[in-house]
């Protein structure tokens, strides 16, 4: 239930005649999921911004500094390094949209009292939870990739016209062909790899009344201190700090710097990422705790 | 056919108990009141009804377990919460997306023509409409619905009294078809009074009164009694006495018209002046037993 293949089709072009009575299961969590996009704008603004806030730094470092920069190899350099850097700023970008929009997802509708409208209508709290759990596993990950590869072919642009304007040849830094196959493999092993963390933050927000980001972090921290303290021991805190950023390692042979998805294909060990007893795990405490998110929901009520 | 049947149904919150075996049976095409004082457990009940909250006892809303089939019951039933629940950020035409998207018996063409009355604008937020807008707009969303049950929980709270009006008379103009069924709770007693076909009073959490409003009019009647019959009145024990410019008003459970003519001025009572009458009489003899 957690893997991005259980996509909705995402065309806008839906068709809106059906006969009554013959809905089909997907189509109230299509239209969930595009209520969800009508609430939630910062989901595909958020990361525009970002991408338009980097380019106006790679227009000003191209024009600046690029153009001052005499030897050919350090210009080409001034030009591919922020590449890398824009494609790991816009995910940063997505993931904290994310984690917020997780937060807020089963909270606001209750804090609102909407939640007496959604539960009016025949939509079950499995296609809602479903349709919530979606938007950082399925969504967010093809949002931060249509924004990274346009992010990222504006800046080629860019760069070529700079370059051709010294007379350089336009030689591409990025492997075009690669590029959008690792990006899109990094997109999906984080997404699957980040789950549980989803689904906890679904669960909390779900559950609890108020301060729903406290609720979140600070059981977390709390665990950490009994443990430190009991024992002298920081076994829970090496395991979340595995679970937010362990997945690159299992992903990619050798550990590329930071979230750097330019990569040799032959770097990919998808493997090695689907026999770690780390992904099947998480995806199995992801589930439960979208399971107890559901259940939740049926319980909850306007606070 | 039975729309609502409940028997028995309990909840209790810690040691609040709101529903208290309470028995409903409401038939298919009746339009029903559900009255009763604050905390009496009407909402409990409804949010029952609805699927919204757990309970003990036997309940089937159209042959359907609310709780374990709310998404399925919800093709068939529709209601409108006690305030304004439509979700501040969504506009008029997204909303009315949403719900011919995921409502199989939504007739769009209808909403529109509903909206096309009111002066809502399609592009508005809802958190820009009036309170009687929002309510316009739910009213329009839910009629456009076809189904079989309709719950309304203080539906025009909060409006004023043009709103509350029209809000009634599209209701009934426009949507009753005595095949649907609605249940309606509401302190504004009186403004229902004149489209229920039947009334039904709630008090800690338990039905009280259970009749259809032919029923009503057979049964009570309120007397404006001449001053001079007043002991003559009384002795045929009236369940409640109120004095109103200075003439006592008795009113009767049962008691033939034709006697009670007699004595003064006959009349059917309100609603309202019944509910005073039961729920007074409920909290004198609590009293009485305390004492």
């Amino acid at each position: 239930m957690n893997t991005p293949s259980n996509a909705v089709p995402e065309s806008p072009l839906e068709p809106q005649k059906i006969t009554p009575a013959a809905m089909s299961p997907t189509r109230p969590l299509y239209w969930s999921i595009r209520r969800e996009l009508w609430e939630n704008r910062s989901i595909y603004v958020a990361p525009l911004i970002v991408a338009g806030v980097t380019l106006l730094g790679f227009l000003i470092a191209t024009i600046g500094r690029g153009m001052a920069t005499v030897d050919p190899a350090r210009k080409a350099a001034v030009l591919t390094e922020p590449n890398s850097f824009a494609a790991a700023v816009i995910m940063a970008t997505t993931f904290v949209v994310g984690v917020f929009y997780c937060l807020d997802a089963l909270h606001g509708e209750r804090r609102d009292r909407s939640i007496l409208f959604w539960k009016s209508l025949p939509v079950s709290d499995l296609t809602t939870v479903l349709s919530k759990a979606s938007i950082p596993l399925v969504v967010l990950p093809l949002v931060a990739f249509a924004t990274i590869v346009a992010t990222l072919l504006i800046m080629l642009l860019l760069s070529t016209v700079v370059l051709l304007m010294s007379g350089l040849s336009a030689a591409t830094p990025i492997p075009w062909m690669q590029m959008p196959l690792v990006l899109l493999y990094v997109l999906i092993t984080l997404a699957l790899w980040h789950a549980p963390i989803y689904g906890w933050l679904l669960l909390v927000s779900g559950w609890a009344r108020r301060a729903t980001f406290l609720w979140a972090v600070l059981p977390l921290i709390a665990v950490q201190i009994v443990e430190k303290i009991a024992f002298n021991t920081s076994y829970f805190g090496s395991m979340l700090k595995y679970r937010l950023v362990g997945g690159m390692a299992e992903a990619f042979a050798h550990k590329p710097h930071g979230h750097v998805p330019i990569v040799d294909l032959s770097q990919l060990t998808p493997g090695n990422f689907l026999s770690t007893s780390g992904l099947w795990i998480g995806l199995a405490v992801a589930a439960a705790f979208l399971a107890a998110a559901m259940r939740l929901r049926r319980y909850q009520g306007p606070i | 056919m039975l729309c609502i049947e409940a028997r028995g149904l309990r909840k209790a919150f810690g040691t609040t108990i709101a529903l208290d075996g309470l028995d409903l049976h409401v038939e298919e095409g009746h339009i029903v009141g559900l009255i009763g004082p604050n905390g009496a457990g009407k909402t409990t009940a409804l949010n029952a009804i609805l699927g919204l909250t757990p309970y003990q006892g036997e309940l089937k809303v159209l042959g359907r377990d609310p709780w374990t089939d709310r998404d399925q019951l919800m093709r068939d039933v529709c209601f409108i919460a006690d305030v304004a629940v439509l979700p501040r950020w969504m506009r008029v035409s997204q909303a009315l997306e949403y719900v011919s998207g995921v409502h199989p018996r939504f007739d769009r063409a209808k909403a529109d023509g509903f909206l096309a009355k009111t002066t809502i604008k399609r592009a508005s937020r809802v958190r820009e409409l009036s309170k009687g807008m929002v309510t316009q707009l739910h009213l329009a969303l839910v009629m456009a619905i076809d189904a079989k049950l309709l719950v309304l929980d203080e539906p025009t709270l909060g409006l004023d009294i043009l709103f509350r009006k029209q809000f009634y008379d599209s209701l009934l103009n426009d949507y009753y078809d005595r095949t649907r069924t609605i249940v309606v709770t509401t302190h504004q007693v009186e403004e229902v009074q004149n489209i229920l076909t039947d009334v039904m009073f709630v008090n800690h959490g338990r039905i009280v009164l259970d009749c259809s409003m032919e029923e009503f009019e057979l049964r009570y009647a309120e007397l404006m009694v001449h001053p001079q019959h007043v002991a003559a009145a009384q002795a045929l024990k009236p369940i409640h006495e109120r004095q109103v410019f200075g003439r006592s008003i008795l009113l009767f459970d049962g008691v033939d018209r034709h006697r009670l003519a007699a004595l003064g001025e006959v009349r059917t009572p309100s609603i309202a002046d019944l509910f005073v009458a039961v729920m007074g009489n409920q909290a004198g003899a609590a009293q009485g037993a305390v004492a």
